[in-house]
């Protein structure tokens, strides 16, 4: 029986964790790769990187922490983050990356998924979606949620989906940061559309929204966070006891 | 010495880190010389059988391999590299394996009673049901989790069975057929669990030359 998976989330900004993290008895953590060691040993199931540099300079800096990051952690990395061609792709792939994720960058170049399924296989390819709500329907923003692109985001995924994409990251910005339990509306229509593996994101406050996500929607397959694993409000080896007790399928 | 054979396909830095974490130096090659001098040998793989198979050939490494592993050396195949120990595959038309398991390698989808709800790629965690002892799985107990990404698995290849994942029915996650070994789940992305079986390996034969 595969497990449900559960994803800590790094936004890196000029080689830094953008949340300073503080964990008891590990004092203030801001490097990516003794934050990505911490969560690999607490039983994280894939870790995502999210590259929010914006300078040439923080790009190779990035790129230097992902090697040094997939040099002592032995779990699925996923990069993120000013992903806009198959050179992106190529440059983090060699640095240890398993999967790339996409967003705004399909938005520019659809092309880009296919190309990148054709050359490193669905496997690798992630696109992930910002979504809200507009006037009763769900659409994608792009620009990391500023920008409404008017595009029906369950007809663009399951674009994204025809098109190669082997995983779909569903971050809602209505839930992002309410910490009141995951979109399960949204990912319900999701999970419908689509037969890859779907990544909820966006809403996680306690671990009683994990339990019910995974409870509520047996077609999602991983629970992706961030906030609540840096800043301690949730213990990863915790969630996956209560999963365990609750009979959800959990790596251990 | 380890060699991780390099063919062109699939990325090796996580498994040259992974070994290397262990304590086992490891070095990339697609030398035949090299290879032969190895004390053991590993060939891993992403992407397509059909094109791996091409790329392994047009170099002459798949009858370095099959001699290699004639000889008795120690060889893991990780991944499609499993994949491609077997006789054939039904991945986009019929293509020849290196014959040195028998079995063949086919859609997740045409196990008998698939069940359609489950997703393909089988992505993800899955505990390993330990099936038959072998050297390989010395460290891991049954019910430890490893992370397979894959659309297709090896059928027809019981005997040399050593664990399984259920995803459907039982799904392949490891052979052993004398000195050559397999998994279907990539031990470089499976943590702690993961690493203990690449240590197992690198002992196999040489005994804990690493």
């Amino acid at each position: 029986m595969i497990t449900k998976r559960i994803i800590p989330c790094l936004d890196v900004r000029n080689g830094r964790v953008v949340k300073g993290v503080n964990f008891q008895g590990l004092g203030d953590v801001d490097s990516p790769v003794r934050l990505a060691e911490f969560y690999s040993e607490a039983g994280a199931d894939e870790l995502v990187f999210y590259d929010i540099t914006a300078s040439a300079e923080g790009r190779r800096l990035f790129t230097d922490i992902l090697c040094e990051a997939a040099s002592k952690v032995f779990i699925p990395l996923t990069v993120g983050g000013g992903i806009n061609t198959l050179g992106d792709f190529d440059r983090v792939l060699k640095c240890g990356a398993d999967k790339v994720s996409v967003n705004s960058g399909a938005i520019r170049n659809p092309a880009l998924i296919r190309e990148a399924a054709v050359r490193y296989g669905s496997q690798c390819v992630v696109l992930s979606v910002d979504i809200a709500r507009v006037d009763g329907s769900f659409r994608v923003f792009a620009k990391g949620g500023r920008e409404n692109t008017g595009l029906d985001a369950i007809e663009w995924i399951k674009r994204g989906v025809e098109n190669g994409a082997g995983e779909i990251v569903v971050n809602s910005i209505d839930t992002d940061g309410v910490k009141g339990g995951f979109d399960l509306d949204l990912l319900a229509h999701v999970c419908m559309a689509v037969k890859v593996p779907v990544i909820a994101s966006g809403g996680a406050g306690s671990i009683a929204d994990f339990i019910t996500l995974f409870k509520t929607l047996p077609g999602v397959d991983a629970g992706l966070a961030a906030s609540v694993f840096h800043f301690g409000e949730i213990q990863i080896g915790d969630l996956k006891a209560a999963m365990a007790r609750e009979g959800i399928p959990a790596r251990m | 010495m380890i060699a991780i054979v390099d063919y062109g396909v699939g990325n090796l830095f996580s498994l040259r880190c992974s070994l290397s974490y262990i304590g086992c130096e490891a070095v990339i090659t697609d030398s035949p010389e090299v290879l032969h001098a190895a004390d053991n040998i590993i060939l891993p793989g992403v992407g397509a059988f059909g094109d791996a198979t091409e790329k392994l050939s047009s170099g002459g490494l798949d009858k370095v391999l099959i001699e290699e592993a004639d000889s008795g050396k120690p060889l893991l195949g990780i991944c499609l590299g499993m994949q491609l120990l077997f006789d054939e595959s039904l991945e986009f038309g019929v293509h020849k394996g290196l014959g040195l398991i028998s079995g063949r390698v086919v859609p997740l989808e045409s196990m008998p009673g698939w069940n359609r709800r489950l997703k393909i790629p089988h992505i993800g965690w899955n505990p390993l049901k330990i099936t038959r002892k072998s050297p390989l799985l010395k460290y891991v107990d049954d019910g430890d989790c490893v992370y397979f990404v894959h659309s297709y698995y090896a059928s027809e290849c019981e005997k040399d069975i050593i664990a399984t994942a259920e995803y459907s029915g039982e799904v392949t996650a490891a052979v052993q057929r004398g000195n050559v070994f397999g998994t279907q789940f990539h031990p470089e992305k499976s943590g702690p669990v993961g690493l203990r079986i690449l240590k197992a390996f690198c002992e196999i034969g040489g005994g804990g030359q690493c």
